[in-house]
């Protein structure tokens, strides 16, 4: 259980980054606080040649609101999130997925921008970041760019980040003044990938969802969102049925394969189950800020 | 401190200082000058036979010192022993090389060996060993292995059987046809995996020139390996020396000598360099033995009032590739005897099949076939109960051996040595509230929330205090379960204390050292307790089986008061008394009536050193050995009860709470009884709730790590309430029963009692282990749709 | 190709030089001797490895030594300090919190780690906080008492938490990061 040989590179810079991913355009992996990326080199699953540790890089553990957005630096680790009055009073989707992340020692060293970038459909905060809507700002020496999580999320373990773009920093609007968000998460046991996840945003306009968002962790190759639940939730109060119809929604788009983890309508069932309790403790949530 | 009571305080741990800083010596802490790292190539598959083995590359490595397979252990290691070899059983034991030279049989089987200076450059090495395999047919489970057309694992052990062995008492035939109410079940005990926190590790020193072995090892029992190493490696059991100082944990499973061990050793003569050998834990859960994983079928006849008249058991249990040490011991002799449990069933009947399969081999884990037997007597307990719609309580009351029948035999023909069965009952019922609990229950399933509240009754005996040896060369267990001990009082007034049990976290350092002080007058910071090095110690047969304090600690005792009538005497002399006169308390000798000339504790001993002035004939010195071998087995046994709420929806089981009652008999130290109780019922839970060792159709392990086996963290064990009977051993001096299996024995059927009554209105009766929420969603939903009931 | 690192450990720095593939935990226990630090599944799972770094606990086995250049690391052998055993220690002995003791020294600093942070969590609070570490002896009761009576001890009087540079912001120098350093002094 010990990883094969490779160089390790600490730079002090963004541009020093973007040189050793030019130098290394093959064989190279960014390495955040390696919780996931570390595991695998040990298994021997991924070999990379070059490790590039961005510890050293400035302003990369941003946590604040900024411009209508709460900025999160691609080096916030888990703790840092779990720990902060701003994220949860204003932001509890995310405090509730920081605090189930593997386990407490774990977040300790792992990082939002680790946990999005490696884009296992196991983690976090891909679904909660769908829900939420968050965009992510990705840096090259051609500039920098922000995309939508929609987009940034391609596929299993595959991101839209270039060969020589770094993920710096994901941008979540902040919350309407009616508004409320919820990640709940199923999982055998602590440090396990979830046997399904969900995270849900609502905001309210009086009694009535003016927006939702709902993201699903590992029951599809990556997070998924819940477009058909979210557009019927819209213009509707969350009644018991309104909340029990959009969790049949949000189960449908699941798309799960079966494992130790369950059968395929076990792992539907769970997502209709942790929709609904999403749902209402969003809801709750929301009437308790207004 | 003065002496006061030692016997039942709860005198903080002796070991505990070295533990809590970090100067503890596990056997991987060891590092001796020269020392070479061994790392072990094993097979990825379950059953292949070799065709090419290729070691030249990873031989080529810088920093590799040698490079060896099985073909080089011939005529120098011999294969791994089996020491259970349970009679009139047409017993086979297959042939168990420490490498496999031509065939592999299970995921897991050694292949090869690299030892390089340090682990990484082994485990480099690893990768450059080539191996190209031929696979062939693999059975992995035992119900299929035994079925004509199997893969077979061996030309010598026609259907993968291994053994058959029957056990017969009164006409358990007789008796089911018989009753007005037969029962059949089938149970599933799952395999697990155990997961000491320590993985194994070997740490093998050859000395060339002295013709001597010294191995550092992580296990339960030194002098066991000690005289394994003897006669399969040709080395003379008095040039050897194992030595286990810290051991992580055990729970059965560093009972083994495995080969892991043997390579190390082989190693370290070959190249004559210390080889340390640490599994990881990937190999750990490979090829370190595996628990349970017995399909048994049970059929209960009683009569229509709910008495229990006969009882017929069948048990396939799942022995892995190769018959591990004491494994054929385990689903037969150490689970048969027991399973009519606190009852008075006599006719009684079991056949158990031991299966070859393409698989990890099996041996014991903590309980080891009692924890089955309890499971299975327990539930059918329950199933009786809901057939004849009766209340769990009144069934085993009704079915209780009485207090006043003691010494008892029951169906197991075990002489069951005291017991009071209902007493521990009474207060486990009293400390839940049964009746309030009922009710509750009754108003919330009109409530219909869906949650379900269930209640689980386990009324368990275990047999325990491993064993007279008479009994164990009966049972063909290759060794005595006698223990040794010596108790030496030095000058200065320290003591020494030797046992040939190993604790390994049980905290006997700390209770013999109670039970010295108690008798000897010696505060407990003066005595020393050693035991783990064979050269220090005579004999020993090792920490298992709740054992140690009923066999070891009665033999500290019995050599302790010993030492106290030799005190006595030479107290006598140095007081110009007779020796009848002398009395004594806490350490002090003295006239009785005079208690103002006093002889200490501390005075006898400096002078019994240095013999100034000794009485005629009496011998200097004060130490004295004594060799205890008990006259029968103990049997603890207590009331578990645990109530859970289960939620329909996702099926998650919710343990609100656990009630432990337990009688172990005399307790020495009430904080360390506890602790082994709470620790035993962690483990029973896990079983109940969240362990299993999986393999798929090729005979992977699918649950290979800790991230896909679930061994229970902190949230997933409740706060365990516990509370103590006491119904001391009657046929040994401490009246201690043992402790250290009774929470896993009691507890499993504990909780799936409870689940099964939190689900018993939508008709479920059974739901196999481990009660996983996605297993208990799976049946809720079958039953509300009408289907099976898992019955 | 080896790398030279400088890490302070128990407020003893060392200049060493590693593989950049050396994991932290085989750099603490096969380089400084640190063995009091184990090793228990090698997956992130069982926290046997647990280490203080820069004042947050983590696994061992799933950091690079690299790093922790330039880090403070404290370890189970810097707990106690002049002579005194810190209260999570005491506390551990006092409520049977540990039978093999393996576990034991990850599960004090991770539970040190808590403490810093939150000086009186629930039983609640603390079982989830040792959700990283497993432990197969104890059934975590006894733990949780410990965790609890440590708690206790160090809120009362001269027993202050012991300072770290990290979470809790304290930044006093030494401390659990550095060394651990006992919360003895009055």
């Amino acid at each position: 259980m010990i990883p094969d040989n490779f160089s390790y590179l600490a730079p002090a810079s963004l541009p020093e980054v973007w040189d050793a991913l030019h130098e290394h355009p093959d064989d190279a992996k960014i390495l955040a606080g390696g919780q996931s990326l570390i595991p695998l080199m040990k298994f021997r699953l991924a070999n990379p040649a070059y490790l590039i540790d961005l510890r050293h890089v400035p302003d990369m553990d941003t946590l604040a609101e900024r411009d209508g957005a709460l900025v999160l630096g691609a080096m916030v680790r888990e703790a840092a999130l779990e720990r902060s009055p701003l994220i949860q009073q204003r932001y509890p989707g995310i405090h509730d997925a920081s605090a189930v992340v593997a386990d407490p020692l774990v977040r300790n060293w792992a990082t939002v921008g680790g946990n999005l970038a490696h884009a296992d459909p196991a983690n976090d905060h891909p679904a909660m970041m769908l829900a939420l809507g968050a965009r992510v700002v990705a840096q090259s020496p051609r500039g920098r760019r922000e995309l939508s999580i929609d987009d940034f999320l391609v596929d299993t373990m595959e991101t839209a980040l270039q060969p020589d773009e770094v993920l710096v920093e994901i941008h979540v609007p902040q919350p309407a003044a009616r508004s409320g968000s919820a990640y709940l998460k199923l999982e055998r046991k602590v440090g396990d990938y979830a046997i399904a996840a969900v995270g849900v945003q609502l905001a309210f306009d009086g009694e009535v969802i003016s927006h939702a968002g709902i993201g699903l962790t590992n029951v599809g190759p990556k997070a998924i969102r819940a477009q058909q639940a979210e557009a019927f939730l819209v213009g509707k109060q969350p009644s018991d049925e309104t909340v029990r119809e959009a969790a049949r929604l949000a189960a449908q788009a699941a798309d799960p394969t079966a494992d130790l983890r369950g059968p395929v309508e076990y792992k539907r069932a769970i997502v209709r189950t942790l929709t609904a309790r999403a749902l209402r403790l969003a809801a709750q949530r929301a009437t308790a800020l207004a | 401190m003065s002496v006061t009571r030692m016997f039942g305080a709860s005198v903080k741990r002796r070991e505990d200082p070295r533990l809590i800083t970090g100067d503890g010596m596990f056997t991987d802490d060891f590092k001796l000058p020269g020392m070479l790292q061994m790392g072990v190539l094993r097979s990825p598959y379950a059953h292949a036979r070799i065709t090419r083995l290729d070691t030249a590359k990873a031989k080529a490595l810088a920093g590799v010192h040698a490079v060896f397979t099985g073909k080089d252990l011939e005529g120098k290691v011999a294969p791994m022993p089996c020491a259970w070899l349970v009679p009139d059983a047409d017993l086979k034991v297959p042939s168990y090389t420490a490498m496999a030279t031509d065939t592999v049989r299970f995921v897991g089987d050694a292949v090869a060996i690299v030892v390089a200076d340090d682990s990484y450059i082994a485990d480099d090495a690893l990768d450059l060993i080539e191996v190209e395999y031929d696979e062939l047919p693999v059975v992995t489970n035992q119900e299929e292995a035994l079925k004509p057309g199997a893969p077979q694992l061996y030309s010598d052990a026609p259907n993968n059987q291994a053994f058959h062995w029957k056990f017969r008492n009164g006409d358990a035939d007789g008796a089911l046809q018989r009753a007005e109410v037969r029962l059949k079940q089938r149970f599933i005990q799952q395999r697990l995996v155990p997961n000491a926190m320590e993985p194994r590790s070997s740490v093998a020193d050859w000395n060339a020139g002295a013709g001597e072995l010294t191995l550092y090892n992580t296990t339960q029992n030194p002098h066991i390996v000690r005289f394994l190493i003897s006669v399969t490696q040709n080395i003379p059991e008095h040039k050897i020396r194992v030595i286990a100082r810290d051991v992580g944990g055990g729970f059965g499973s560093k009972i083994p000598y495995y080969p892991g061990d043997a390579l190390a050793i082989f190693a370290s003569r070959m190249l004559k360099r210390p080889v340390r050998w640490t599994e990881d834990r990937r190999e750990n859960f490979v090829a370190t033995i595996h628990g349970r994983d017995q399909i048994i079928d049970v059929e209960l006849g009683a009569t229509r009032d709910g008495k229990m008249t006969g009882l017929k058991v069948t048990n396939l249990a799942n022995m892995g590739a190769y018959l591990s040490l004491a494994a054929p011991g385990v689903p037969t002799w150490l689970f048969a005897l027991i399973v009519p449990g606190c009852y008075t069933i006599q006719d009684y009947a079991c056949d158990v099949y031991g299966v070859l399969t393409n698989t990890t081999p099996t041996d014991a884990y903590r309980g080891a076939g009692r924890p089955e037997a309890a499971f299975l007597i327990e539930r059918m307990v329950d199933l009786l109960a809901g057939e004849l719609h009766m209340d769990p309580v009144d069934v085993r009351r009704k079915n209780f051996i009485p207090a006043s029948a003691f010494p008892y035999t029951n169906g197991g023909t075990l002489s069951y040595d005291s017991g009071d069965y209902d007493k521990s009952l009474d207060l486990a019922l009293k400390m839940v509230d049964y009746e309030g609990f009922r009710q509750r229950q009754a108003e919330a399933r009109q409530q219909g929330k869906g949650k379900h509240l269930g209640i689980g009754l386990s009324t368990y005996v275990e047999v325990c205090g491993l064993a007279p040896s008479k009994a164990a060369g009966a049972m063909g267990f290759q060794g005595g379960l006698w223990e040794p001990a010596t108790v030496r009082v030095l000058a200065t007034g320290k003591v020494i204390v030797l046992t040939g049990t190993n604790p390994h976290g049980q905290g006997e350092e700390t209770t013999f050292a109670q039970l010295v002080s108690e008798e000897l007058g010696v505060p407990v910071e003066d005595i020393d307790v050693v035991h783990g090095d064979t050269s220090a110690i005579s004999m020993g047969w090792g920490t298992y089986g709740s054992r140690t304090t009923a066999v070891g600690g009665t033999a500290v005792l019995k050599a302790t008061l010993k030492v106290v009538e030799k005190a006595k005497r030479l107290a006598a002399h140095l007081l110009e008394a007779n020796v009848e006169d002398i009395t004594h308390d806490h350490g002090r000798y003295y006239v009785a009536g005079s208690p103002t000339k006093v002889k200490t504790i501390q005075d006898i001993a400096l002078m019994a050193n240095l013999a100034w002035d000794m009485p005629e004939g009496m011998a200097p010195g004060l130490e004295e050995n004594h060799f205890h071998d008990p006259t029968n087995f103990t049997f603890p046994f207590g009331a578990h009860i645990c109530i859970v709420e289960v939620d329909e929806e996702t099926g998650e089981t919710k343990i609100l709470r656990y009630i432990a009652v337990d009688d172990v008999g005399r307790v020495i130290n009430p904080m360390i009884v506890d602790g082994q109780v709470q620790g035993g019922v962690a483990q029973g839970i896990g079983q109940a709730l969240y362990e299993h060792a999986i393999y798929d159709e090729r005979g992977n392990l699918t649950t290979g790590s800790m991230l896909d086996y679930t061994v229970p963290n902190a949230t997933q064990i409740p706060f365990i309430e516990t509370a103590r009977t006491e119904t001391p051993c009657p046929h040994n001096l401490t009246g201690v029963k043992g402790v250290g299996e009774t929470g896993t024995i009691a507890s499993s059927q504990a909780v799936v009692n409870a689940v099964c009554d939190a689900l018993a209105p939508l008709g479920i009766k059974n739901i196999d282990m481990p009660l996983t929420p996605e297993k208990v969603w799976r049946t809720i939903q079958a039953a509300r749709a009408g289907g099976t009931t898992g019955s | 190709m080896k790398q030279s690192i400088r890490v302070t450990v128990n407020g003893e720095e060392h200049t060493s030089e590693v593989e950049p593939r050396t994991l932290l935990v085989t750099y603490l226990r096969e380089q400084l001797d640190l063995t009091g630090t184990h090793i228990g599944c090698d997956t992130g799972q069982c926290g046997a490895c647990t280490v203080m770094l820069d004042g947050q606990p983590v696994k061992s086995c799933m950091v690079l030594a690299v790093q922790a250049d330039g880090a403070q690391v404290g370890t189970v052998e810097g707990l106690a300090a002049n002579g005194k055993y810190h209260p999570i220690q005491d506390a551990f002995w006092e409520k049977h919190g540990l039978q093999c003791g393996f576990c034991t020294p990850g599960m004090m600093i991770a539970a040190v780690g808590l403490l810093e942070r939150n000086p009186d969590p629930s039983d609640a609070e603390i079982r989830e906080q040792l959700e990283g570490n497993l432990c197969r002896c104890t059934g975590y009761q006894n733990i949780v008492a410990a965790v609890r009576s440590a708690a206790e001890a160090m809120r009362a009087g001269n027993a202050q938490p012991v300072a770290t540079s990290g979470a809790s912001g304290a930044g006093a120098a030494g401390g659990v990061a550095g060394g651990v350093a006992g919360g003895e002094e009055a």
